[in-house]
């Protein structure tokens, strides 16, 4: 009998995962776990969210080979799979209709979420306006500071935005925020989580709604180089993306697998955000996984640019894929993903989000080091719109005040 | 009788309390806030105003059921540079001066950080009596149940009303001091109305077996409390004691504690 990676159903991945959570949501964990399990089985489930990927998503999303890019990655074949395509500009609403779908199957309906850098909380949103929910979106007042563009699509969408004062003030306070809303609430509400952290049953069932990536990719890639490519690469704060694009491609032995993170100002600095490469096993936001804390288990500020990715934790499955040594994980600072960032928009027309320019960056460096012969599929998990402002601010195309410098 | 009185300084002071007044009175303080002294002088004080059993909460930087009094009081005294270790101090410095048990609330990381084993080792050599674990259910918590029966530690689990029958029966089967009886849905704070939740699943927990009930959550006056222990065994109140804390001092928080434990038929 040969076992597959791809069959990991939780609640433990390894010694990662579980669900440590108080017991008045336990209830709503069971209930959730229960209903998904059923959709799961239930192929009338499957062909609504493959419609609602069809016709409202715009699924599958594309593959483009970025070859002038690739000039600068050691000339490696370097093929993008285009999330940031989707609507609503990122792979974040792959997982948000699944859930969606599912809350409404068990009666909820209000849907709350965190967000970061606001992509998973215009997804909600979106599928909360498309399915005449409430929606209400806990955001870090940091990060509604520095993506308040965000803010007001998901206002204009119909939702409540709650600027997050608590802890740090960033998406793991938001995370925070949302588990007591979520407490107080649960009758009424879904926490609709937005990456594969969490307690069970969220890392796998995330998982299941985002590797709709990475099966189409992988098709594409062979039908598009009449193999499979050598390696994928993708950004990972919480992991969704990366995980997504991973799957698929998990039993693939000869596929190398790397997840890039946030190294903010550098990992010899305290001021990052790579998860795996620097923090210790331990208990945040109900999983075992690893994540960036002190001698006593306080969690750390975690430091990106790119607020999608600033986050002390990491979903348990890809600390398994670490600890088994399927995965590769990487940091990226700060600087080098804008680096990456404006190479793409210059040699490729694409604006990426400074979250996937991590990934880009990463892949620079891989391709240097695979060579010529090598293909690689990055995930390009999102656009870069909303962070015209950062990045114009970065390269001094706009000042402080966000006008532009002529 | 239930594992959770047995072999129990807590079941015993909360029984005890039973026996000769309406029930018992439990009270939660954050360690270090507003300093590691205050926070000790304050536990000292509930003691000597009527509180039967102290709850002192370890502060944690993602504390998931906790409402914003509780919050600011912790995040205070994470910036003051509390440590676990002092939490070890504090109990052994609170109990060589008043005879109440005293427990430890904790979410499970710091824990884990520190070692299971260690951390009640310690526990124990500081006279603490066990640990109330809100993010840490029965069926996670494998090694902490190991670890409280070799060390013999009281272990406060958690029973709410959303739990089910199974899940109440299982948290009364493994509680040892008491059952933490989550009274309505939601996180720590006052609330001007407490909801008929509390009462129904004392009554659930009464059916399966379960004895030595304490009430939290919401809890801030001597009527409330009064109404708890004419069905429950306990009354624990927090967030009202480090906002008295917060605004008046030792002193103010002594003398909330005494109004407080008329309510416990003082």
């Amino acid at each position: 009998m040969t076992t597959s990676l791809r069959d990991e159903a939780g609640p433990f991945f390894g010694e990662f995962g579980g669900r440590f959570m108080p017991e008045s949501l336990i209830a709503a964990l069971d209930e959730l776990d229960e209903a998904y399990q059923l959709a799961k089985l239930d192929p009338e489930f499957h062909r609504e969210l493959a419609e609602l990927g069809r016709s409202y998503t715009g699924r599958p999303s594309i593959l483009t080979e970025v070859p002038r890019f690739a000039t600068h990655a050691g000339g490696a074949r370097i093929i993008l799979k285009r999330e940031d395509l989707n609507h609503t500009g990122s792979h974040k609403i792959n997982n948000v209709l699944g859930q969606a779908l599912l809350a409404k199957r068990i009666g909820k309906h209000r849907l709350i979420a965190e967000t970061g850098a606001g992509q998973h909380g215009v997804a909600t949103a979106t599928a909360a306006a498309l399915f005449g929910m409430e929606c209400v979106v806990y955001m870090g007042e940091v990060d509604t500071e520095r993506q308040a563009l965000n803010v007001a699509r998901m206002r204009l969408l119909g939702a409540e935005v709650i600027p997050v004062t608590s802890g740090t003030r960033t998406l793991k306070d938001a995370l925070n925020e949302a588990f007591r809303d979520w407490v107080a609430n649960v009758e009424s509400t879904h926490y609709l989580l937005g990456t594969v952290a969490g307690p069970h049953p969220f890392p796998v069932m995330v998982r299941d709604f985002v590797k709709v990536i990475g099966e189409e990719a992988r098709q594409q890639v062979i039908d598009l180089t009449g193999s499979l490519p050598d390696a994928v690469t993708a950004c990972v704060g919480g992991g969704s993306n990366a995980i997504g694009i991973f799957h698929a491609f998990l039993d693939d032995t000869s596929v190398g697998l790397y997840g890039y993170e946030a190294a903010g100002h550098g990992v010899d600095t305290l001021e990052h955000a790579a998860t795996i490469t620097m923090g210790r096993p331990g208990v945040l936001h109900g999983s075992r996984s690893l994540m960036l804390q002190d001698e006593d288990g306080q969690t750390l500020d975690s430091h990106s640019i790119s607020a999608g990715l600033d986050y002390p934790g990491v979903g348990p499955e890809h600390a398994w894929l670490s600890s088994i040594g399927r995965a590769s994980y990487r940091p990226v600072t700060d600087a080098a993903a804008m680096a990456a960032f404006r190479l793409l928009c210059t040699t490729e027309g694409i604006i990426p989000a400074i979250e996937s320019a991590h990934a880009l960056a990463g892949t620079i460096e891989l391709g240097k080091e695979l060579g010529p012969d090598a293909t690689i599929l990055v995930s390009l998990s999102g656009r870069g719109d909303k962070d015209v402002e950062t990045a114009g601010r970065y390269f001094d195309v706009l000042d402080e005040q966000g006008n532009a410098v002529l | 009788m239930t594992s959770t009185v047995q072999n129990s300084p807590v079941a015993g002071a909360i029984a005890a309390a039973n026996t000769q007044r309406a029930g018992a009175l439990v009270g939660y303080l954050p360690v270090g806030f507003p300093t590691l002294d205050e926070s000790i002088d304050a536990a000292v004080a509930l003691v000597e105003n009527g509180v039967d059993v102290i709850e002192l909460g370890l502060p944690y930087s993602d504390p998931v059921m906790d409402g914003p009094v509780i919050q600011a009081a912790t995040v205070q005294a994470l910036k003051n540079g509390v440590r676990l270790h002092d939490a070890f101090t504090a109990v052994e410095r609170i109990r060589s001066r008043v005879d109440a048990p005293v427990l430890l609330m904790t979410y499970w990381n710091p824990v884990l950080q520190y070692g299971i084993d260690r951390f009640a080792d310690d526990l124990v050599s500081a006279g603490g009596a066990g640990l109330i674990t809100p993010d840490l259910t029965v069926d996670s918590g494998a090694d902490w149940l190991a670890t409280s029966d070799r060390t013999g530690l009281d272990r406060v689990f958690l029973a709410a009303p959303t739990s089910t029958d199974e899940r109440l029966k299982l948290a009364i089967d493994s509680s040892r001091g008491f059952v933490y009886t989550v009274s309505t849905m939601g996180i720590t704070g006052a609330r001007a109305d407490l909801d008929a939740a509390a009462r129904t699943l004392v009554g659930r927990l009464r059916a399966q077996g379960g004895e030595s009930l304490c009430v939290g959550i919401g809890i801030s006056t001597a009527d409330q409390i009064a109404e708890i222990l004419s069905y429950a065994d306990g009354a624990i109140v927090g967030s009202a004691l480090v906002k008295a804390l917060a605004d008046g001092g030792v002193d103010a928080v002594g003398r909330l504690a005494a109004e407080l434990s008329v309510g416990a038929g003082r």
